[in-house]
């Protein structure tokens, strides 16, 4: 695959790490927002080897941790209909819910199936048409447009037995509860490139400016992430605080025009709440009036599933980024990816299973 | 702000997919219900040693779509079958084919993988002697399921187990790593990559017998990384001998292709299935010699050393990343489920 290789190289890595070495002369504390960017920051020990003083906190960019516990409940209990095809991105499937998993409702006999596009969920929609079909719509504006997409094709072909079960979120209104919290400790974040390959990232300019953080879009493969920590740090030694662009070879600053239509068609900005941070206003995508007839929350009357969360870890800490998994009692004991206790130790992208599947906390 | 996680219920009572998956889950089912009450005892290897020279194995095959690119689950059948018998470092000698059919399975398609099975099986020089033939209800099955069993005798010159591996040794691999398992999916769920990545399902006691001509009793452990991939293999290695085994990341074969794919689906490509390439631990003294005939032969042309065994934490896998740090390898717990973004 080209840019995969380039961007994996060896002696550039050391290259940019001793440029680092070189430019950083006081601590600072960068978070990168995406999960996809902590994974390689994990796997590849990237934060191990920067400088004394440079931290990297890994922020809440992770959809399988953030979609809220109810949520997970609700599509428990619409999938466990035997009237409904339940689909959804394989990662969902082992999320914990209050009374279990998918992928235990499965084994059980509910017809619950990993797709790997929202047209595919369609697709058996038109293929079974006594069934409901229901697709599991989250994720940041990353999965928002294929969503719509899926909405807008099932809407034009009349495959009125096609839902969708929404809890879309938005990065920027996330980046901003962060930076008001008055305890926050990041001084400049890595942006998610995926998510402004859609959304361009002029609405990430106002936020630059009015808490003074540099913001860098970066890309997701090794050298992507050395070079926005790099562009971070620079800016943080000149005393600048600007958005600037790492991503250059998938990133434009209007992003995807088309994709933005789509979204802004099939969706409205909504409130939404966090696993494990809580709610943050105008920080989701719901379903706009005109497609509210997709809306399977409605269609199975699930609206009023409510859930009480028990304070038991302390996955919160961990998406605020005020502490790491290691430092949570149960980390690899009671809580690992075979049993999870929340949700960051079930994707991969999550904080806990990108540290447990590389090992932190146990002897090398 | 409220900082509150649930407590999950994990699900324990009943068998799940990701219990089949090759990793920690399969590992769970076979230490708390299986081998318990067959009193079973040792490291769990690919085949069983009776006596001093027979070698016993057998494999069920339940591959979804039958035809892939670069076989069909009849010629799989055989092939796994055959690979589980020369990590013991057997000569396979003789093949059972069973076979559980739903009904409605066209007999076109059965004479079609029964023929592939059988030129497999010629080419490979091991005939299949007997078999078996079970038809159950439509619904009772998906299509057609293939069990091979395999005997064969053991060279005297070479005793490689898993649990045989000692610091010191050289790890090798025989080809590029995660083409079975990429080339599957893609068939299975049209994802379009089908045109450029095939299985690499193959027999691999030729390569067996020729590592072992050239190195011996050096040859210390074999494992064909099927399920579960290149880090089960490693990890089942490193736990059954109680040694450290380092990797080098940049080391391990990945095709560009594979590579991709494992990308855009989120997947690692350690964890992805092989067919066709065998993992070997190999005493210092004989690798060059191992290597060289190794590479003297097509399946084994681009066989590589990834890593070493050390004196480090017993049971563990470390690998060494691009950037220069280290991480551990771990086994895949359940299913590999590919990921939202």
């Amino acid at each position: 695959m080209k840019y995969l290789d380039e961007y994996r190289d060896p002696v550039l890595a050391r290259r940019l790490l001793a440029e680092l070495h070189a430019t950083a002369t006081r601590p600072w504390t960068i978070m990168e927002v995406c999960g996809g960017q902590t994974h390689t920051i994990v796997r590849q020990g990237i934060d191990e080897l920067l400088p004394a003083g440079i931290r990297m906190i890994h922020g809440p960019g992770c959809p399988v941790c953030v979609t809220p516990l109810e949520i997970i409940d609700k599509a428990l209990a619409i999938a466990a209909r035997p009237d409904v095809i339940f689909t959804s991105y394989g990662d969902m499937l082992r999320v914990p819910g209050t009374s279990g998993d998918l992928l235990g409702l499965k084994a059980r006999g509910a017809d619950v199936r990993v797709v790997y596009t929202p047209l595919d969920a369609v697709r058996i929609a038109h293929e079974n048409p006594g069934r409901s079909v229901v697709f599991l719509a989250v994720g940041f504006e990353t999965t928002a447009p294929a969503n719509a997409m899926a909405v807008l094709h099932a809407a034009a072909s009349g495959v009125d037995n096609f839902s969708v079960l929404v809890s879309h979120v938005l990065v920027p209104p996330a980046i901003t509860a962060l930076m008001d919290e008055p305890d926050t400790q990041v001084q400049a974040f890595l942006a998610a490139g995926h998510v402004c390959a859609v959304m361009g990232w002029t609405e990430y300019e106002p936020i630059a400016l009015k808490y003074q953080v540099p913001i860098v879009v970066t890309g997701f493969e090794p050298l992507d992430l050395l070079e926005g920590i790099l562009m971070a740090v620079r800016q943080l030694e000149d005393g600048r605080a600007e958005v600037e662009n790492q991503y250059v070879r998938a990133v434009r600053r209007s992003g995807n025009a088309a994709a933005q239509d789509a979204v802004r068609t099939v969706f409205q900005v909504t409130d939404r709440t966090w696993r494990g941070i809580g709610p943050i206003p105008a920080s989701g995508l719901a379903l706009s009036a005109e497609f509210a007839g997709f809306d399977a929350e409605q269609r199975f009357s699930v609206g009023d599933v409510v859930t009480v969360e028990s304070p038991l870890c302390i996955a919160g800490d961990i998406l605020r980024g005020t502490r790491v998994p290691t430092d949570c009692a149960a980390y690899g004991r009671a809580c690992t990816p075979r049993t999870p206790l929340g949700a960051p130790m079930v994707s991969s992208e999550g904080t806990c299973a990108a540290f447990h599947n590389a090992g932190r906390g146990l002897e090398m | 702000m409220d900082l509150v996680c649930p407590v999950p219920r994990v699900e324990t009572e009943r068998v799940l997919l990701g219990h089949g998956s090759g990793g920690q889950l399969m590992t769970e089912l076979l230490t708390d219900v299986i081998t318990p009450e067959l009193s079973a005892t040792g490291p769990l290897e690919d085949a069983a040693l009776i006596g001093l020279d027979q070698v016993f194995s057998t494999d069920s095959y339940v591959v979804t779509p039958r035809f892939f690119p670069g076989g069909d689950i009849g010629s799989l059948a055989v092939h796994g079958t055959i690979n589980d018998l020369a990590m013991r470092g057997a000569r396979p000698i003789a093949l059972s084919l069973a076979y559980i059919i739903e009904e409605g399975l066209p007999i076109s398609e059965l004479r079609e993988i029964t023929r592939s099975a059988a030129a497999a099986a010629r080419a490979a020089g091991v005939p299949i002697v007997t078999g078996d033939t079970k038809v159950v209800g439509r619904g009772a099955a998906d299509g057609l399921y293939v069990t091979t069993t395999g005997v064969g005798v053991r060279r005297r010159d070479a005793w490689p187990s898993a649990a045989a591996a000692v610091p010191g040794d050289i790890v090798l691999v025989s080809g590029p790593i995660g083409l079975h398992g990429t080339a599957i999916l893609s068939a299975r769920e049209g994802l379009g990559f089908s045109a450029e990545i095939s299985s690499d399902s193959r027999p691999l006691h030729e390569l067996v017998a020729a590592m072992i001509e050239a190195g011996g009793a050096d040859v210390h452990a074999l494992r064909d990384p099927t399920r579960g991939g290149l880090a089960s293999s490693l990890n089942e290695i490193a736990e059954a001998s109680g040694v450290c085994v380092e990797i080098v990341d940049t080391s391990v074969p990945v095709p560009r292709q594979v590579a991709a794919a494992c990308e855009l689906l989120g997947l690692d490509p350690m964890h992805v299935a092989n067919e066709g390439c065998l993992v070997a631990f190999v005493a210092p003294n004989s690798v060059d010699a191992v290597l060289e005939a190794m590479r003297a032969l097509p399946e084994g042309e681009s066989a590589t050393v990834i890593g070493e065994v050390t004196h480090g934490v017993a049971g563990r896998v470390i690998a060494h990343t691009m950037v220069g740090a280290s991480r551990i390898v771990d086994v895949l717990v359940g299913e590999q489920l590919p990921r939202i973004c």
